[in-house]
C-alpha cells in the first residue's frame, strides 16, 4: 500500500546523496558493472521485441517455417542473456546494498559509542532506535532495489520511445501524447493522495496515543467511572480513522484502472490509426507488431520510475538523518594520563603490574607512575546542561583519600549533576576538578572512569546471565570472585534461590527481577570492580529498610578505604558520612558532619525533622 | 514486504486448525457487511470476464483489418466503440469494486477494534497488571492495521485472480484447444518453481528478521543504558558484540535477498517460456492456417496475463497468513475472559456513611502463593487507617480489594453494611476517592482534568477544588492558566503538580471514602508540604485508608495495620504497637533511633 508517501523529503538531497555516494565509492567497480548489466538486461528486452519485425516481414509473411524457427531460437537467446544479465545484476547490487548497509550501520553503532551524554538527553530513545530501525531498513530496500529499478526503467522509457520513433514517428505522436496525460494523472493524484494518506496516518496516530492513555490509565478510569464516556470517544476516533483510510484508499484505488485505462486507451488508439497506416502503405506489418508491443511497454516504466524517484527520495530522508547522527561532534578526550595496576617494590617505588593487584597508580606521559589515591576536589566548579541555565554556580568542595562525602537537597539542585561530572560525563564550563592533584580533563576518560565504580538508582540491566551482568564492571573475575561480590551485596541468597541459580538468563532491562533485587545486582557489579573511588546515588532507593541494614555491613566493607560519595534520599543513610553538603539551587547551602549541621539548625536541621520516613 | 511480515508467521503445530478457527470468527464480522460483499464478488467477476473479452474484440478486430484491400470499415469501428465502451466499464467496475472492499475492511476493522476497546474497560485489572501495556496497544493498533492490509489486498487480488486464471484457461480453449493445452502443460513449471523459491525464501527471511530482532535488542539496549556503559567503559565489548551480529546479518540478510531475487527472472523466465511456446505453436498454426493471424494476437496477450495472478495468489496468500495470524492475536484480547458482571439486582449505595468492615477475607494473585489469610478489620466512619510496611508487601493489593479490582477469594467486605460484591462496580467506586502515587492525567486542559469526575462543573467549583488542593497558584502561573493543555508526557508540569492536580480531581466530588498514598520521592520539599496539607483537609470527617510514609501520620492514625509479605502481621495505635515490641517497634526504632 502507498504508505511511502508519508515519508518526508530530504532537506538537502544532494548533500545526502554525495555522503551515500562517498560509501557507495568503496564499491564504484562493482557499481559499473551493475549498470553495465542492467544495460544488457534492458537492451535485450527492447531488442527483442524488435525481432518481431524481421519475424512477421521476412519469415511469417512469406510463410518461411525453417526462417521462422532460427529467428525465434535467436530471439530466445536474446532473451536469456537478458535474463542472466539481469540475474547477474541483482545480485551483485544486492551484494553491495548489504556490504554497503553494514559499512553504515556498523560506523552508525560505533559513533553513538562515542557521543558524550548531552546527545542521549537531547534526543528520545526512540528517535535514536528509529534511526537504526526505520531509517537503515528504507536505505537498504532502496538500495537493494531502487538503484537497479531506477536505471532499469530510464533505460526502457528511453528505449522504448527511440523505438517508437525509429519504427514509426508519426505513430509515436499518439503515444507521447498519452504518456504526457498519464503522467500528469499520476503527478496530480500522488500529490492528492499523499493528502489522503497524511490524514490517515494523523488519525492513525490519534487513536494510538488514546489507547495508550487508557490502557495505563485503566485504573483511574474504573474509579472515577469513566467508561462509557471514554468508550464514546473512543467511538469517535474510530470512524474517523475508517472515514479517512476509506476515502484514501478509495483514491488510491482509482489509480490503477484510470491508469489501466489510460494505456488500453492508448494501446486501441495506435493499433487502429496503425492499421489505417499498413493499409495506406505508410508502415509494414511486422513494424507494426513491434510497435504496438512497445505501445503496451511503455507505460509501465513511467509508472515505476516516478514510483522509484520518491522511495528513492524517501530513502535519502533517511540517509541523511542517519549521516546527520553521524556528524555529531564526538566527545572531546585529550587526555593523555592512563590508569594501571601497580605494585609496590621493596623500596618503595611503583611498577606496573599487568592484571589486577589492589593498588593502582596514573601513567604519566612520560612513563612516571603517581599512586592514585582517590583525592577529589572541585575548585569554583560552574556548570549549565544548557549554556544559558547553570545547574551549578562556583561549587567548591573536596574529598580526601577514604573519605565519605554526602550529598542531600531536593529534586533539582544538583546532586547528581556534581557526580556526572567527577565521571566526565559533560564537561564543565568553568573552575576545576582534580583527581589525586591532576586535572581530570587530561586523563583519558576511559582510564578515569575506571577509576570509579558507580551505581546509579535507575539500574540498566543487560541482557545475559546473572553473573555476565556482575562481570560487567571487572571482564576478568573468576566466578568465585563474582560470588563474592554477590555476596557483599547481599544478592547471593536470591540469586541462588532462582532455578537457575548465577546462569539465570535476564531479559529486558533484568524485568523479571525487583527493582530491588537488580539494584542488589548493581551494587554487586560496583563490589566487583573494587575501585578506588565509589559512587552511589540513590543506590539504596529502592531496597526495603531491612535489607538495606542487611547489606549494611557489605556496603561498609565496599567502602572502606575509599574515596564515596553518597547521595540518599533517606537520610539514615548519609549520617555516618565524613562531611555532608546540603545543596539548594547549585550552591553548597550548608557542610559539616551530622552532628555539626543538627547543631546549626538549619536546613539540614529541618530535613532531617521533618521528612522522617518509615518504609 | 516479506521480509517484515514473514517472522510474524511462524510455523506451529495446530496452525492450520487455529487458523480456520480465525478464519471463521472473521467471516463472522464480515458477514454484516454481506450486500457489499456480494457486490464486490459481482462485481470483480464483471471486472475480470471484460477485461478477457477485449483480446478477443482486438483480435477479432486484426482479422477485419487483415486482408489487404478487403477491410471491413465499419466493422473495426463498431468493434473500436465496443472495446472502448467495455474499457471504460471495466475501469468504472474496477473502481467500484475497490470502493466496497474498502468500506468493507475498515467497517470491519472499525467493529473489531470497537470490540476490543470495549473488552480492555471490562477486563478484570488482573489483565492489564499481568501484561505489558506496549503489547495491548499493539494489538489494537499495529494488529488490527496489518490485519486490515491482508483483509483488502485479498478481497482485492485472490478473487479476481482465481477468476482471470479461470478465465483465460475458458477464453483459450475456446480459440484453440491444442495451444491452450501447450499452456496448461507449461504451467506447472512456473507453480514449482514459485513454490520452491518461496518456501526458501521464507525461512531466510524468518532468520534474517530473527537476527535483526538481536540486532536491535541490542542497540536498544546499549542505548538506554549508555550512561552504564561509559560507567564501566564497556564500549569495545559492545562493538564486539555488534560487529558479529552484525557480520551475521549480512550474511544471511544476502542469502535471504538472493532466494527472493530469484523469484523475480525465475518467473520472468518461465512466463517468456509460456509466451515462446504459445508463440511458436501459434505462428506454425497460423503458417498452416489453422489461426487466424488475429486470433493468435489474442492468445499471446492471454499468454501474457495467464501467469500474472499465478504469481500474485501466492503473494496473496502469504499475505492473508500474515493477516490471519494479525486476527488470532486481536481475537484473543476480545475473547479474554471478563470479569464477573455485577448481580442484576446488585444494590447501588447511596448515602454512604463511611463504614467499612473487612471480614474473614484470604486473597491471592495466584493460586499457589497465598497472601492475604484471614483478614479481619473494622472501620467506623471517619476513621483513619494507616497502612504500614516495606516496600512491595502488599499495601496496593488492599486498595484493589476495597475498590474492587479484584474480588476476595473468601470473606467479605461491606460498606454500610452491604457486601461489595452485592453492589455496583459503578456505585462502589463513585464513593470512593482515590490519589495514587501514580499520578494518571489525561491529555487535555487541567480543567478537564479536575472535571474528571463531574464534567459538567462549572469553572468556579474547577477553582474552588483547586484552590482547597493548593494546585489553584501553579495553575494561575502558568500562561493558559486552567485551559493549559498538558501534554501527552506530562513534561511541563512536575510531579509533585501532577499530584496536587490529582488532589484536586478528588476535592471536586470528595466521596465518603478515602483512598491516598503518600508519595515522597521526587517531589520537592514546599509541594510536599501543601500535598500534606490538602491530605489533612480531604480527610476531615472521612473514611481514609493511607499508604504512610511519614511519621506523623501514622501516629494520628486510628487503625496502623503493620504489613509484610503481603499479610498484616499486626494491628492497632502507635502507642499499642510500641508497647507490643514486634516487627513495628522493631521499624520504629531501626528508623528513628540510633
Amino acid at each position: 500500500m502507498a504508505r511511502y508517501m508519508g515519508y518526508k523529503r530530504p532537506k538537502d538531497t544532494k548533500k545526502a546523496f554525495k555522503k551515500l555516494l562517498h560509501y557507495l565509492g568503496f564499491h564504484k567497480w562493482l557499481l559499473l558493472l551493475v549498470t553495465v548489466l542492467v544495460f544488457i538486461s534492458t537492451g535485450a528486452n527492447i531488442m527483442g521485441t524488435y525481432l518481431l519485425k524481421p519475424i512477421i516481414n521476412d519469415y511469417i509473411l512469406p510463410g518461411d517455417a525453417a526462417g521462422l524457427i532460427r529467428a525465434l531460437i535467436g530471439m530466445g537467446i536474446m532473451y536469456l542473456c537478458g535474463v542472466l544479465a539481469s540475474l547477474g545484476y541483482s545480485q551483485l547490487m544486492v551484494k553491495t546494498a548489504q556490504k554497503v548497509i553494514t559499512e553504515i550501520r556498523q560506523d552508525l553503532f560505533c559513533h553513538v559509542q562515542t557521543l558524550p551524554l548531552k546527545y542521549f538527553d537531547a534526543h528520545t530513545h526512540g528517535e535514536l532506535m528509529s534511526r537504526f530501525t526505520n531509517d537503515v531498513d528504507t536505505l537498504q530496500e532502496a538500495l537493494n532495489n531502487s538503484f537497479t529499478m531506477i536505471i532499469q526503467s530510464f533505460i526502457t522509457l528511453v528505449g522504448t520511445i527511440v523505438m517508437l520513433v525509429v519504427l514509426n514517428f508519426q505513430l509515436s505522436l499518439i503515444v507521447f501524447f498519452f504518456l504526457a496525460v498519464m503522467f500528469a494523472f499520476i503527478k496530480f493524484s500522488s500529490v492528492r493522495s499523499k493528502r489522503f494518506f497524511t490524514q490517515q496516518q494523523l488519525e492513525l496516530g490519534k487513536i494510538n496515543g488514546f489507547v495508550e492513555e487508557m490502557v495505563s490509565g485503566q485504573k483511574v478510569e474504573k474509579v472515577f467511572n469513566h467508561e462509557d464516556a471514554d468508550f464514546a470517544e473512543f467511538c469517535r476516533l474510530n470512524e474517523n480513522l475508517r472515514k479517512a483510510s476509506t476515502g484514501a484508499l478509495s483514491h488510491a484505488g482509482m489509480m490503477v484502472p484510470a491508469n489501466v485505462s489510460l494505456s488500453y486507451a492508448n494501446y486501441a488508439v495506435s493499433a487502429c490509426v496503425g492499421g489505417l497506416f499498413t493499409l495506406a502503405g505508410l508502415c509494414d506489418l511486422g513494424s507494426l507488431s513491434a510497435y504496438l508491443v512497445y505501445v503496451r511497454q511503455s507505460a509501465m516504466p513511467l509508472n515505476q520510475f516516478t514510483n522509484q524517484v520518491n522511495f528513492i527520495l524517501a530513502a535519502l530522508s533517511g540517509a541523511e538523518r542517519i549521516f546527520e547522527m553521524m556528524d555529531e561532534e564526538p566527545e572531546i578526550d585529550e587526555g593523555r594520563i592512563t590508569f594501571c595496576h601497580v605494585a609496590e617494590k621493596e623500596d618503595g617505588s611503583l611498577v606496573e603490574q599487568p592484571s589486577y593487584t589492589g593498588s593502582f597508580a596514573w601513567k604519566m606521559e612520560d612513563g612516571t607512575l603517581i599512586p592514585l589515591r582517590g583525592d577529589v576536589r572541585f575548585d569554583q566548579v560552574v556548570f549549565g546542561y544548557t549554556s544559558d541555565k547553570k545547574v551549578l554556580n562556583g561549587i567548591s568542595l573536596y574529598a580526601k583519600p577514604g573519605q565519605k562525602i554526602a550529598f542531600v537537597g531536593s529534586t533539582g539542585a544538583g546532586k547528581t549533576t556534581i557526580i556526572n561530572l567527577v565521571n566526565r560525563f559533560y564537561e564543565i564550563q568553568g573552575g576545576t576538578i582534580t583527581y589525586d592533584g591532576i586535572d581530570i580533563r587530561q586523563i583519558r576518560k576511559k582510564d578515569l572512569r575506571k577509576s570509579l565504580s558507580m551505581v546509579i538508582q535507575d539500574t540498566h540491566l543487560f541482557t545475559g546471565t546473572i553473573a555476565d551482568n556482575i562481570r560487567y564492571g571487572r571482564l576478568g573475575a573468576t566466578d568465585e570472585e563474582v560470588r563474592e561480590a554477590a555476596r557483599v551485596a547481599n544478592a547471593d541468597s536470591f540469586i541462588r534461590r532462582l532455578p537457575e541459580g548465577y546462569n539465570t538468563m535476564l531479559y529486558g532491562d533484568g524485568s523479571n527481577l525487583s527493582q530491588g533485587q537488580r539494584q542488589l545486582l548493581a551494587i554487586a557489579r560496583a563490589a566487583i570492580s573494587q575501585p578506588p573511588v565509589l559512587i552511589l546515588d540513590e543506590a539504596t532507593s529502592s531496597i526495603d529498610t531491612r535489607t538495606e541494614r542487611l547489606i549494611e555491613k557489605g556496603m561498609d566493607a565496599l567502602m572502606e578505604n575509599r574515596t564515596v560519595f553518597v547521595i540518599a534520599h533517606r537520610l539514615s543513610t548519609v549520617r555516618n558520612s565524613k562531611a555532608i553538603m546540603v545543596l539548594e539551587k547549585g550552591t553548597i547551602i550548608e557542610r559539616g558532619s551530622h552532628e555539626e549541621l543538627l547543631a546549626q539548625k538549619g536546613r539540614y536541621y529541618q530535613l532531617y525533622m521533618g521528612q522522617y520516613e518509615l518504609e | 514486504m516479506s521480509a517484515k511480515n514473514s517472522s510474524k508467521n511462524d510455523p506451529m503445530s495446530g496452525r492450520r486448525n487455529s487458523q480456520k478457527d480465525t478464519l471463521r470468527k472473521v467471516l463472522h464480522y464480515i458477514r454484516r457487511y454481506w450486500l457489499f460483499l456480494g457486490l464486490s464478488l459481482i462485481l470483480a467477476a464483471v471486472t475480470v470476464v471484460l477485461t478477457l473479452y477485449v483480446p478477443v474484440l482486438t483480435g477479432e478486430a486484426v482479422d477485419l483489418i487483415l486482408g489487404p484491400g478487403q477491410v471491413d470499415f465499419a466493422g473495426v469501428f463498431s468493434i473500436g466503440v465496443t472495446i472502448a465502451v467495455m474499457v471504460a466499464a471495466t475501469a468504472l467496475a474496477q473502481w467500484l469494486m475497490n470502493v466496497c472492499n474498502n468500506r468493507i475492511t475498515y467497517s470491519v476493522i472499525r467493529d473489531i477494534r470497537g470490540e476490543a476497546f470495549r473488552r480492555i474497560q471490562i477486563l478484570p485489572l488482573k489483565y492489564i497488571d499481568g501484561h505489558n501495556s506496549g503489547d495491548i496497544v499493539s494489538r489494537v493498533i499495529a494488529d488490527v492495521d496489518q490485519f486490515a492490509d491482508g483483509l483488502l489486498m485479498g478481497f482485492t487480488q485472490l478473487f479476481s485472480g482465481v477468476l482471470t486464471i479461470v478465465g483465460t484457461l475458458f477464453f483459450m480453449f475456446s480459440i484453440d484447444g491444442w495451444i491452450a493445452l501447450v499452456v496448461v502443460c507449461i504451467t506447472p513449471v512456473s507453480l514449482l518453481v514459485a513454490s520452491f523459491i518461496a518456501g526458501r525464501t521464507f525461512s531466510m527471511f524468518k532468520l534474517q528478521s530473527e537476527t535483526r530482532g538481536e540486532q536491535t535488542a541490542l542497540i536498544d539496549e546499549m542505548i538506554g543504558g549508555q550512561k552504564v556503559v561509559q560507567a564501566f567503559g564497556y564500549e569495545k565489548k559492545a562493538m564486539e558484540r555488534f560487529d558479529e551480529i552484525n557480520d551475521r546479518l549480512e550474511k544471511c540478510s544476502l542469502r535471504a535477498i538472493f532466494f527472493s531475487s530469484l523469484t523475480n527472472p525465475c518467473t520472468r523466465f518461465v512466463n517468456s517460456l509460456v509466451y515462446t511456446g504459445v508463440g511458436l505453436t501459434g505462428a506454425l498454426a497460423a503458417v498452416s492456417g489453422r489461426l487466424s493471424v488475429g486470433q493468435l494476437s489474442s492468445f499471446l496477450s492471454y499468454a501474457n496475463q495467464y501467469t500474472k495472478p499465478f504469481n500474485e495468489i501466492s503473494g496473496v496468500v502469504t499475505e492473508l497468513q500474515n493477516a490471519l495470524a494479525c486476527a488470532a492475536r486481536i481475537f484473543e484480547l476480545i475473547e479474554e475472559e471478563p470479569q464477573t458482571p455485577d448481580d442484576a439486582d446488585a444494590a447501588e449505595l447511596t448515602d454512604v456513611r463511611g463504614q467499612v468492615e473487612i471480614d474473614h477475607v484470604d486473597f491471592r494473585y495466584r493460586p499457589e502463593v497465598p497472601l492475604i489469610e484471614n483478614l479481619n478489620l473494622s472501620v467506623r466512619p471517619g476513621e483513619r487507617v494507616a497502612l504500614v510496611g516495606p516496600t512491595g508487601c502488599g499495601k496496593t493489593t488492599i486498595i484493589n480489594l476495597l475498590m474492587r479490582f479484584y474480588d476476595v477469594d473468601a470473606g467479605e467486605i461491606r460498606v454500610d453494611g452491604v457486601p461489595v460484591r452485592r453492589a455496583t462496580r459503578r456505585s462502589l467506586r463513585r464513593n470512593f476517592g482515590m490519589v495514587l502515587q501514580d499520578t494518571w492525567l489525561k491529555a487535555g486542559t487541567i480543567r478537564e482534568n479536575i472535571a474528571y469526575a463531574k464534567p459538567d462543573a462549572t469553572m468556579e467549583e474547577v477553582v474552588e477544588a483547586a484552590k482547597l488542593a493548593h494546585a489553584h497558584g501553579f495553575i494561575r502561573r502558568l500562561p493558559q492558566g486552567y485551559d493549559t493543555v498538558i501534554a501527552e508526557d506530562g513534561g511541563n508540569i512536575s510531579q509533585g503538580q501532577k499530584q496536587l492536580l490529582c488532589i484536586a480531581r478528588v476535592m471536586l466530588c470528595l466521596p465518603p471514602m478515602l483512598i491516598l498514598d503518600e508519595a515522597t520521592s521526587s517531589i520537592d520539599t514546599r509541594t510536599e508540604l501543601k500535598i500534606q496539607e490538602a491530605f489533612a483537609r480531604m480527610m476531615e470527617g472521612r473514611t481514609s485508608f493511607i499508604v504512610a510514609h511519614r511519621l506523623s501520620t501514622i501516629r494520628e492514625a486510628d487503625v496502623i495495620l503493620v504489613m509484610r509479605d503481603g499479610r498484616i502481621i499486626e494491628q492497632g495505635r502507635h502507642e499499642e504497637l510500641l508497647e507490643k515490641g514486634g516487627f513495628y517497634a522493631a521499624l520504629y526504632n531501626s528508623q528513628f533511633e540510633q
